[in-house]
C-alpha cells in the first residue's frame, strides 16, 4: 500500500474490560464502536464500510445501523483485524469506501452471546489432531516449544521470564487485569498446565472488545484526534493444524508478513520504537521477535532476560502487558493494534516518550495465520 | 479397547484409504509420482507439485519425537491422568499428531528425538487410531 495514505482516526476499546457478564458479545461489538465513533467525531451514518471477525460483519453492520458499501470478514483468528485495517487500506485508496469501522468484541469468560469453536470431526483437524487430546489453546500453541527450546537452547526459566517482564508493564496500566509483581520462580512453581506451560505463562480469558476507523489520511487532519498513520502492511497464513507447520521453531506466516511490512514501510529494525508481538502464551514474543527480524534465530530469550524489552530497554514490548497480564478476550490482535494508536497519539499509560514508529504483529489460530501493521504519528 | 468417549474422527473420500489401513494394522502414507514427495494428512493431489497423480504407500511405522506437551488438565473423556499429546516425524518424512503410549508420561521419559513406533488403537469398529510407543519396547 501507499505509505501514510490511510489514517486511524477512532480508536477505542469497550468501555469496561474484564468480566462483563451483563453484556452480550454484540452488545460489546457496538460499545466499542459507539466508544470509537465518539473518538473520532463521527456517526453511524459516516461510516461506509465495515470489517469484523467472530461476529458477521451483516450482524455487526446492522446492529448498528449502518449499510455499508464495502464489507470484509476474513476470519483467520485473532490477527484477523491486522488483516482488516491492510484490506481497508486498500479499499480505501481504491476508491470502495471512504471510512471504514473495525470492531472486535469477545464475551471470552462470561460467554454471553458468544459463539463457539466447534470442529467438524471431518475436518482434517476433525480427523488427525482431535482424537489426540487438543481441543483448546493450551494443548495445541504450546506443543512446538519443546522443539523450539531444544534447538534454540532456551531453559524454562527464559520461558518464564516473558511473563515476568511483562508484567512489570501491566504495573503500569491501571485497566491491567493484573498488577503485581510475579518472579520467575511464581511462574515456574504455578499451577502445570501442558507441560512445560504453566498457568502464568498462558493468556487470560476476559470480556471486552475494541474498535477502530480509518479513513484517508488527507481527512484525518479535520478529526479531533491526532491522526495515527500506516506505514506499511503484512498478511500470510500458514496451516490450520499446528502439527503441519513446516518448522517448529519459526512461523513461516510471521516472516511472510512481517517481511512485506517492513519492505512497504521502507524502515530498518533500529527505526522501531514500540513494538506488540501478540502474546497467547510465553513463547509467541520469542517467535516474533527472531521471526520479524530483531533478533537473529536463538537470541530473543536472552535479549528479553537482558531487559531490552523491559521498561526503561531500547524496544519496549507488550506496554500494555499484553495477552499475558493486560487481557485476552479471546482474539487479542485488537488490543495490540489500540496499544499500538495510543503510543503513536502519546496517550499510553506507559507511554514511550518520542515514539514515532509502532510495529504490531499478531498470530492467528495456533500460529495459523499473521497480520504486522507498521504504525507512525509523523505525517505525509 | 479403551473406553473411548472422545472426538473421533470420521473420514471422508480423501481419507477413507487411510482410516481403513489403520484398522488393519497399517500406516498409510501418500506420495507423488511425479515430483516424489511423500505427505500427510492424505489427499488426492500432491501439496508440493499439483499433481494428481499420486500413490498410497505403506509407511515404516518408524518414527522420532519431535515435540509434546503433557496435558494436566483433567478432560472427562481421557481421564485425570497427564497424557503426553504429540508430533512425531516419520521415517518417511511427514510429521502427525499422536501420543506417546507405553512409557511414563514424563519428560524424564519422553526425550525428544527418541525412536518410536506406530502401533494401533481400538477405538470402535472402524477406527483404529495411529499411536506410538518406543521402539522396541
Amino acid at each position: 500500500m501507499k505509505q501514510k495514505s490511510i489514517a486511524i482516526v477512532g480508536a477505542a476499546e469497550t468501555t469496561k474490560l474484564g468480566k462483563i457478564p451483563d453484556m452480550s458479545q454484540i452488545a460489546l461489538h457496538a460499545d466499542a464502536a459507539l466508544n470509537a465513533m465518539a473518538d473520532a467525531g463521527l456517526k453511524p451514518s459516516d461510516i461506509d464500510g465495515v470489517a469484523t471477525a467472530g461476529e458477521s460483519p451483516t450482524e455487526t453492520a446492522h446492529y448498528l445501523g449502518i449499510t455499508p458499501k464495502w464489507v470484509d470478514g476474513t476470519s483467520v483468528g485473532g490477527c484477523s483485524f491486522m488483516l482488516h485495517v491492510r484490506h481497508a487500506a486498500a479499499a480505501i485508496n481504491e476508491g470502495l469506501c471512504s471510512t471504514v469501522l473495525i470492531t472486535h468484541a469477545e464475551s471470552g469468560r462470561s460467554r454471553v452471546g458468544s459463539r463457539g469453536f466447534a470442529r467438524s470431526p471431518q475436518s482434517l483437524q476433525g480427523q488427525f489432531e482431535l482424537p489426540y487430546g487438543v481441543t483448546s489453546p493450551p494443548t495445541m500453541f504450546t506443543i512446538p516449544v519443546l522443539r523450539y527450546m531444544k534447538e534454540r537452547g532456551v531453559s524454562e526459566e527464559q520461558l518464564a521470564n516473558v511473563a515476568v517482564v511483562q508484567r512489570e508493564w501491566a504495573a503500569m496500566n491501571p485497566r491491567a487485569s493484573f498488577k503485581d509483581p510475579i518472579s520467575v520462580d511464581d511462574v515456574l512453581n504455578s499451577k502445570m498446565i501442558a507441560y512445560p506451560f504453566r498457568l502464568l505463562m498462558c493468556c487470560l480469558v476476559t470480556d471486552g472488545g475494541g474498535a477502530l476507523i480509518l479513513t484517508k489520511a488527507d481527512r484525518a487532519k479535520d478529526r479531533p484526534q491526532k491522526p495515527v498513520y500506516i506505514l506499511g502492511t503484512g498478511e500470510s497464513v500458514e496451516t490450520p493444524m499446528v502439527s503441519q507447520m513446516e518448522d517448529f521453531t519459526t512461523s513461516k506466516a510471521f516472516r511472510i508478513s512481517g517481511a512485506q511490512a517492513f519492505a512497504e514501510a521502507g524502515i530498518t529494525h533500529s527505526d522501531v520504537d514500540h513494538l506488540m508481538i501478540y502474546d497467547a502464551f510465553a513463547h509467541l514474543p520469542l517467535y516474533g521477535l527472531e521471526d520479524l527480524g530483531f533478533c537473529k534465530p536463538g537470541e530473543a530469550a536472552d535479549f528479553i532476560w537482558e531487559r531490552n524489552t523491559a521498561p526503561g530497554g531500547k524496544l519496549p514490548l507488550n506496554t500494555n502487558g499484553g495477552g499475558l497480564s493486560y487481557m485476552h478476550s479471546g482474539m487479542y490482535g485488537m488490543y495490540a493494534l489500540q496499544e499500538s494508536v495510543r503510543q503513536m497519539r502519546g496517550t499510553a499509560p506507559a507511554q514511550v516518550e518520542g515514539a514515532k514508529i509502532s510495529v504490531s504483529h499478531g498470530v492467528g489460530g495456533m500460529f495459523g495465520a499473521s497480520g504486522t501493521i507498521i504504525f507512525t504519528n509523523e505525517g505525509p | 479397547m479403551a473406553d473411548f468417549k472422545r472426538p473421533l474422527p470420521v473420514p471422508t473420500p480423501e481419507t477413507q484409504h487411510f482410516w481403513e489401513g489403520c484398522q488393519s494394522g497399517e500406516l498409510l502414507l501418500q506420495s507423488c509420482d511425479e515430483c516424489t514427495k511423500t505427505y500427510f494428512p492424505p489427499r488426492p493431489f500432491c501439496p508440493a507439485c499439483g499433481s494428481r497423480n499420486v500413490s498410497v504407500k505403506s509407511a515404516s511405522g518408524k518414527a522420532t519425537l519431535y515435540s509434546y506437551v503433557i496435558n494436566h488438565r483433567p478432560r472427562p473423556d481421557f481421564g485425570e491422568e497427564p497424557h503426553s499429546i504429540a508430533v512425531v516425524e516419520l521415517a518417511e518424512g511427514p510429521r502427525m499428531m499422536t501420543n506417546i503410549i507405553g512409557c511414563p508420561q514424563t519428560p524424564e521419559a519422553l526425550v525428544l528425538d527418541m525412536p518410536l513406533e506406530v502401533t494401533f488403537e481400538k477405538a470402535n469398529d472402524t477406527i483404529s487410531l495411529p499411536k506410538f510407543k518406543p521402539a522396541g519396547a
